[in-house]
């Protein structure tokens, strides 16, 4: 899909919400909505640049690391990709205080989406770095560069452009996932909407406006991702531009 | 006392698995020596320059670079192999141009050639940049340094593929057919600036080409591979007009045939 019908879809669903509001059914829920769409999109951003800073460290660790680390990060990625994310929520926020660790509710969001979606992002990465061709680093051991150097100024370069549409797919996924946060006490958009539906019994007019909220915001990190891959790119694509 | 060679081949063998690529390989070069591979596919060509570079390792054998082991370091009285330190210490006399020249895509053509004097050597950018500047005009890209290798053609992203080995200052450079993945209409720019640094370079040159001529004219002594040996060497005038060799025989007239 192109940059453009994204932009148009997200200027459509902002528009309906607008339309909706002047409606008095709708405009009575948009406030606590609005308070639980502001708690899902910081859980979904932080969650998602620790996802980014896992998955990175993960797929480095395995791929480079000495043994302890590569052990480490691979027992990491099967253990948060071999689980549901609701269970690392749970287990995070209702059996870790069993063993004396007490953690706040918001911080087990955050650590677990982050925690699960970056070990599916490692293999991103990992797939990323593997994409770009043997010569590159070839042409790096012909210039002598040791392999630190060859990784951070050729190869992490060349695999980020590849890595950034899975990534996409990743963040939307996170995004998503924040509904299951409802479960342990955050008010997040999908708590407000069910709090509201069992006081009020509105159904369409409540899940309207969430589902309108949720493609917005999905939207707008697809938006993001295709403006990061284009400006990425730039010097690669520039051939057929001159 | 004589000189030391510049390189030197020392028994080298080289296998994968069951397929023993090279077989006990002996070969030395002088400094300034220009060096010419020619022999069939599979001969093992490539193999030999990949090893030079420490892009392969090698089964059997030592390679020596100016007198010193290039594959191993001496402990002790006894070479055990080498550690990365000392394999990057003595790589750092090698530059290689590859025939599918493996440009860095993400940098235009004067980031290519700073890249690694700037974080290998330590080189200031300033510096950096004015070396690379007379060496891209010296394969005549000055006025394309800013370009992305995208926008070049493929004789000049090899051209500038040389300029950015160059910028290392190696005393041995390895060519490996960099002419064949040129159309033909290119190879001549690119194999002339080879006959230039060739001149004015005080390099060891080895290079494996499927470009006869150029062999002839351009080289102190030819290699011929047979099956992961040298089966025939000598003087471009020799090898090519009165190859001694049977096998040599046939290869050369089944490239002359080929035109
Ligand atoms: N990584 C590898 N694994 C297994 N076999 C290999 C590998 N690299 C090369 N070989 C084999 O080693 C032999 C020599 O290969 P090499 O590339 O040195 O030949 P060459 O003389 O350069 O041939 P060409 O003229 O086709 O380039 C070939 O039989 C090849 O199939
Ligand atoms: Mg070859």
């Amino acid at each position: 899909m192109g940059i453009r019908t994204l932009v148009a879809m997200l200027f459509v669903s902002l528009a309906v919400i607008a339309v909706l509001a002047t409606q008095a059914t709708y405009r009575l829920f948009l406030p606590g909505l609005l308070q639980g769409a502001v708690l899902t999109m910081e859980i979904a951003i932080l969650g998602s640049l620790l996802a980014v800073i896992m998955g990175v460290l993960a797929a480095l660790a395995r791929m480079y690391g000495p043994a302890p680390l590569r052990w480490l990060a691979t027992v990491y990625v099967e253990i948060f990709r071999g689980t549901s994310a609701l269970v690392q929520l749970f287990w995070l926020f209702f059996v870790l205080p069993q063993f004396g660790v007490t953690l706040d509710a918001f911080l087990v969001a955050v650590l677990a989406l982050g925690l699960n979606v970056g070990a599916y992002g490692s293999e991103c990465v990992r797939g990323a770095i593997q994409s770009v061709a043997r010569g590159q680093w070839e042409a790096g051991t012909a210039l002598n560069m040791s392999r630190a150097q060859m990784l951070r100024r050729i190869i992490l370069p060349q695999a980020f452009i590849a890595m950034i549409p899975p990534w996409g797919n990743l963040f939307i996924e996170l995004l998503k996932s924040t509904a299951l946060v409802s479960l342990i006490t955050l008010s997040d958009l999908a708590f407000k909407a069910q709090q509201m539906n069992q006081n009020t019994f509105k159904t369409i007019p409540i899940f309207t406006l969430v589902l309108l909220m949720y493609l917005a915001m999905s939207l707008t990190v697809s938006i993001g991702m295709r403006l990061l891959e284009k400006r990425a790119s730039l010097g690669l694509a520039r051939g057929k531009a001159a | 006392m004589t000189e030391q060679p510049m390189v030197r081949f020392d028994n080298v063998s080289k296998r994968y698995g069951a397929l023993t690529v090279l077989n006990g390989l002996n070969l030395e070069i002088a400094r300034g020596e220009k060096v010419s591979v020619i022999g069939p596919s599979g001969s093992g060509k490539t193999t030999v320059l990949r090893m030079l570079m420490t892009l392969e390792t090698i089964n059997d054998g030592v390679i020596w670079v100016e007198g010193e082991p290039l594959t191993h370091m001496q402990q002790g009285g006894t070479l055990v192999p080498a550690n990365l330190a000392h394999i990057r210490r003595i790589r750092a006399k090698i530059g290689m141009v590859f025939q599918s020249f493996n440009l860095f895509p993400h940098m235009t053509a004067m980031a290519n050639c700073i890249e690694a004097p700037i974080t290998v050597l330590g080189m200031k950018r300033a510096d950096a940049e004015a070396r690379a500047a007379e060496l891209l005009d010296m394969v005549g890209l000055s006025q394309k340094k800013d370009h992305y290798p995208s926008q070049l053609s493929g004789g000049q992203q090899q051209r500038v593929a040389i300029a950015r080995a160059l910028a290392m200052r190696p005393k041995i450079m390895l060519f490996d057919e960099v002419t064949s993945a040129l159309d033909p209409e290119l190879v001549g720019e690119v194999l002339q600036v080879i006959r230039q640094i060739g001149r004015e370079h005080d390099l060891t040159m080895l290079m494996v080409t499927h470009q006869m001529g150029f062999a002839k004219e351009f080289s102190d002594r030819v290699c011929f591979f047979y099956q992961g040996k040298i089966c025939e060497q000598g003087p471009p005038g020799e090898l090519f007009g009165a190859p001694k060799n049977e096998r040599t025989r046939q290869f050369l007239h089944a490239v002359l045939e080929a035109g």
